[in-house]
Order: C-alpha cells, then structure tokens, then sequence
C-alpha cells in the first residue's frame, strides 16, 4: 500500500467515524418513538391497571382510592372466579394435550415421504388464518346438540352416541362419599373431591374447536423439528433392527423435546388467554360451565362498571401469562445468544 | 407393482384427517349455497338442490359496511406496522448501540401480555385522545401492540443479511438512511410479505380490541358485526354460516395465495 492511498484511508475514517457517532444518534433517534410507544401502552398501562386493581373503582365515575390487596381477596372468594380457574386449568390441560396429540401425529406421518405432502400440509393449518369468532359460529352449529355432529351420528345409526355438547351443564368430579372420595379425604386432600376440582363437560366442545384451529400449526413446529433431525441417527438406529416406530419414539422424539416445550408455552399462554371464541361459541354456558377470565373480566369491567374487579382480573391474568413466558423468553434468548 | 400396505394406511389417517379439517368448511359452503326453504338443521349435511346466494346477498347486505371497515382499518395499521417494523429492525441489527439488546427484550415482553391488562388505560387513553370508537384509534392501538412482533420478524430478517455489506458502507460514509434506502429497503421485500401478512391476518381477526374499543355499529369492524349477527336470535342460521364464510374470506385468500410467507411468519410469530 502506498502513502497516498494510506493517507486517504485514514481521512476517509476519520470521516467514517464523525459520521457514525452523528448516524448513533439517528439510529436511537428512529427507535425512540417505538421505546415510548410500547413504554406508555405496554409498561405505563400494566402499571395504570395495577392502580385501578388496589383502587375502589366500582362505577362509571374512576375512583383511585387506594384499597391495598382487598380486590384480590374478593376475586378468589368469588364463586365465579373460582369456576373460572377450574375451567382454565381444564380447557389448557385437554387443549395442549389434544394439540400436541394430533400435531405429532400428522407431522410424523406426513414426515414419511408422503406424496401431496404439501396439499395435506395446507388443509391440516388453513383454519390458523381464520378469526376465533368465526370458528366459534361455525363449531357452534356443528356441536349444536340439535344439528350438526348429532344429526351425522344419527344417520350414522349411532343415535346412543348423541351428546350434549356445550349445552352439557354436567360437571364429573369425584364424590365426597364414593369410595374415590373418601380415599382422598383419608389422605387428607378431601377438598378436591368437590365440583370445583370437577370436569365441564360443555368445555369439551370448546377445546374441540381450537384443537382444530391450533394443532395444525403443531404440526408445522414438530415437522420443522423433525426435519432438523440429522438422517444420519436415524439410519444408524434402522441398521440396528429398530422399526420406524422405535425411531420415532426412541431417536426422533428426545430430540424434539426442545420443540414440545416450545408448543407447549404457546399454547398453554394462548389458552390462559381465550376470549374470542368462548364469546362467539359457548359464552358464559351452563352454569359457567365454559365462562373463562377473560370473558369474566370483559364483562365485569365494560357492561358491569366494576372497573376495580376487571382489573383485578386481568392483573391476575398477567401474572400467569408472566410465570409461563419471562423463563421462556430469556432460555431462548441466552440460547440465541450461543449459538 | 405392490404398494406396501402401510402406505396406504398412512395415506388413509391422512386422508380422514383432511376431512374432518374441512368438515366446517363443507358445512359453511353448503349452508349459505341453500335456498331459504332448504335451510333445516335436518338436512345441515346435505347438498343444495342448486346454486342459490340468497344467504350471501343477506349476509353481505348485513356486514358490508362492516367489511368496509374491517379494509379501512386494516389497510393503514398493516403499512404503518411494516414500515416501522423494518426501521426498528434495520437499527436493532445493523446499527446496534449499548443495550439494543435489553430494547429488543423490552419491546418483546410486550408480545406476550394479556392485553386485558391494559384494556382499562387504553379505553380511558382513548377517551381523552378523542379517538375511542375510531377507526384511527383502532389503527393506532394495532400500530403500537404489532411493534413487538413486527420489530422480531424484521429483526430476524436482518440478522441474515451480511453485516459486511453495511460496514463497507460504513467506511464509504453512506448514512443511516443512505444504507436503509439503497442496501436494505431493496432486499427487504420477502421480509415485508411475511410481516403484513401477519400483520393483515391478525388485525382483520381482531375481536378483543375491536369490540372494546368501538361501541357504535357503523364503525365496528366485520368480526365484531359477525358475532353480533351470530348472536341475533332474528337472523336465520344460514345467513349466519354466509356471513362466517364472508369474514373469513379476506384471510382465506391471503392464505392461499401466500401460503409460503404466512408459514414463515406464523414460524415467526410462533410465541403470541
């Protein structure tokens, strides 16, 4: 390199660099609308709501005194809410389980070599690109128990096999003087042997009409996974003798386990949030039998005025959300961050 | 030739899957294709006697304000939404500055949220900006909650092209703009597909939002007139099943057209 062409770098980086430190602040400059955007609506609101749920706030009229933990304490004596948790925790137990059930299932099978692999593909995940209310209109004609899946059976000769759907105010739980009842009270956990700690059957049909919105996207996860399985391994496996479902069950799922968690979180936030299909579906069904948080806390708040109870819940709301996802999202991130 | 009979199991499950997923459909196509005097839950499951769109020219005449609407609505957040997704991922990879990424973690947190819980502020907000039950503030409310997603998918995009490129820039004194207008912007196009599908899907599927945010009828967005329809005890169950077919239509289409970029940002977008 000559002096010439030397000099001139070292001027032309000098120049670089004055740009750049200008260019910084361009570049935080262009950020800085989206920080405050998400600072006051994200961070700012969470906060405002956290004020309205320690507040007295029960009409039209905001009332920001200040009531300390009492709306909590209400919200999980409410008989309510405490029907709302059940179906919770019961609607994302079947719901992630059916998920991630058919998902496998289908991406195991289409990873075969299938022919119209990419046909099969699109049918199993079109319903993902449709809203939750139109589902829920059109699940809720199919599980009418006067029409739809009802009417199939029937023509089917299946008549025994009519079901209640979410009409269905049935809750099955364990009694307190079965004989199931009674071993739990004798191991001393007899409360659970109670309504509150039971299955609404009218939840079923709920989880039927997102499992066949969400598990084609499952499907997608565990096919990406799947794909991401070196054929080396499982070709060493087949040499071995094993069949293509030892594979599957002792090569391929292990390695998969990352892609069943990362499922699992999103489905199990997705359902701790379900709102819209609930609504247009079920609504509140047969005593509460399919009524959710969400749907409770929009209805407290927006047609009831108790703005401090809706709050409240949706604080509650948040918290969960927040225990599921905060781990989550820093294990992926640090992993990000490795490779 | 034989063909194993495993094979033809597998193609079977596949097949009856394949049905069953589109068992609503069916329903929905044959329901609203009925004449008024066919429409009985009886006979939900069988074809129509002809093509008649009866249903649909009553659905359509229900929600084509609404449809409207929903277009209005969805037009504007969906270009706003790209653009600034593109910046923030444009900055946050190419021109990165001490804690970007703890910004990236912050921006991202909000993605996850329950937006009940900000549901009250964003009503009260609204109210006092003269925007509650607007179209522009419903635009404005999916600009701002499509920033932690919009910002990740960009930010992935970016990550892929070569920092090297950017640098040299750099070094020649291009600026931020320079750089973005002439380097990024021109290789950004499948990363702007894959966001305002996205974008456009979750927006025109939007419930929640939609239905607190705007109470009067003729400014509501076609999914909460949908439920409304859906819930009206006057309106006949066909013209309901039209009127689902017709809302969803938009998407659909998005879905079969682009189904390569919607996978990509479902990928993506995996963790909402």
């Amino acid at each position: 390199m000559t002096t010439v062409t030397r000099g001139r770098f070292r001027s032309r980086a000098i120049h670089a660099f004055h740009v750049l430190t200008s260019e910084r602040a361009t570049a935080i400059g262009l950020i800085v609308p989206s920080f405050f955007a998400v600072l006051i609506f994200v961070y700012g609101f969470i906060a405002w709501s956290a004020l309205v749920s320690v507040s007295e706030w029960d009409s039209v009229r905001p009332d920001y005194t200040y009531v300390g933990l009492d709306n909590f304490r209400d919200l999980f004596q409410n008989f309510r809410f405490q029907i709302d948790i059940r179906n919770t925790v019961v609607f994302t137990l079947f719901f992630v389980v059916a998920c991630l059930a058919l998902g496998f299932i289908l991406a195991a099978l289409l990873d075969r070599g299938i022919r119209g692999e990419g046909f099969f593909r699109s049918i199993y995940l079109f319903p993902m690109a449709v809203s939750f209310i139109v589902t829920g209109v059109v699940w809720r004609w199919l599980l009418a128990p006067r029409a739809g899946v009802n009417i199939l059976a029937e023509k089917a000769g299946l008549s025994s096999l009519k079901y209640e759907w979410y009409t269905d105010p049935d809750v099955v739980y364990v009694h307190e003087s079965s004989r199931l009842g009674e071993a739990l009270d004798a191991i001393g956990v007899g409360f659970l042997a109670d309504p509150n700690y039971g299955i609404p059957l009218a939840m079923i049909s709920v989880v039927i009409a997102a499992t066949w919105q969400m598990s084609g996207f499952v499907m997608v996860m565990y096919l990406a996974g799947l794909r991401a399985i070196p054929d080396e391994l499982k070709e060493a496996a087949r040499m071995d003798g094993a069949t293509e479902m030892q594979v599957l069950r002792h090569v391929s799922l292990p390695l998969l386990r990352p892609v069943t968690l990362a499922a699992m979180i999103i489905l199990g936030h997705q359902s701790l949030k379900i709102f819209d299909l609930v609504v247009s579906m079920t609504q509140r069904g047969p005593g509460f039998a399919t009524d959710v948080p969400a749907l409770f806390m929009f209805e407290t708040t927006f047609q009831g005025n108790h703005f401090a109870r809706g709050a409240s819940i949706s604080i509650v709301m948040l918290l969960t959300v927040s225990i599921l996802i905060i781990p989550y999202l820093w294990w992926s991130l640090r992993r990000e961050a490795r490779l | 030739v034989s063909v194993p009979w495993s094979r033809v199991a597998i193609y079977g499950v596949l097949t009856a899957f394949a049905l069953l997923y589109l068992m609503p459909i069916y329903v929905l196509l044959v329901t609203g294709l009925k004449s008024f005097d066919e429409v009985s839950l009886r006979q939900m499951w069988d074809l129509p006697s002809g093509l008649h769109f009866d249903s649909f020219k009553d659905a359509f005449k229900a929600l084509d304000s609404n449809l409207a609407n929903s277009f209005k609505m969805v037009i504007p957040a969906t270009v706003i939404s790209c653009f600034l997704g593109s910046i923030n991922g444009y900055i946050l990879t190419k021109w990165r500055f001490p804690g970007s990424d703890v910004l990236f973690f912050f921006l991202l947190f909000g993605m996850f949220i329950p937006y009940q819980s900000v549901l009250i502020p964003l009503v009260e907000t609204m109210q006092r900006l003269h925007l509650y039950g607007s179209l522009w503030g419903l635009v404005l409310t999916h600009v701002v909650y499509g920033i932690p997603i919009t910002t990740l998918i960009f930010r992935n995009y970016y990550t892929n092209v070569p920092t090297d490129l950017v640098e040299a820039a750099k070094i020649d004194g291009a600026s931020l703009t320079g750089i973005y207008t002439q380097i990024i912007f021109p290789l950004s196009l499948p990363g702007f597909v894959v966001v305002a599908i996205w974008q456009f899907t979750s927006i025109w599927n939007d419930f929640l939002f939609a239905a607190t945010i705007t109470s009067n009828p003729g400014i509501q967005p076609v999914t909460v007139a949908l439920n409304n329809l859906a819930g009206s005890y006057i309106v006949e169950w066909n013209v309901q099943m039209a009127g689902a077919l017709i809302a969803a239509l938009p998407t659909l289409i998005v879905y079969v057209v682009l189904g390569r970029f919607f996978m990509r940002g479902l990928m993506a977008g995996a963790l909402r």
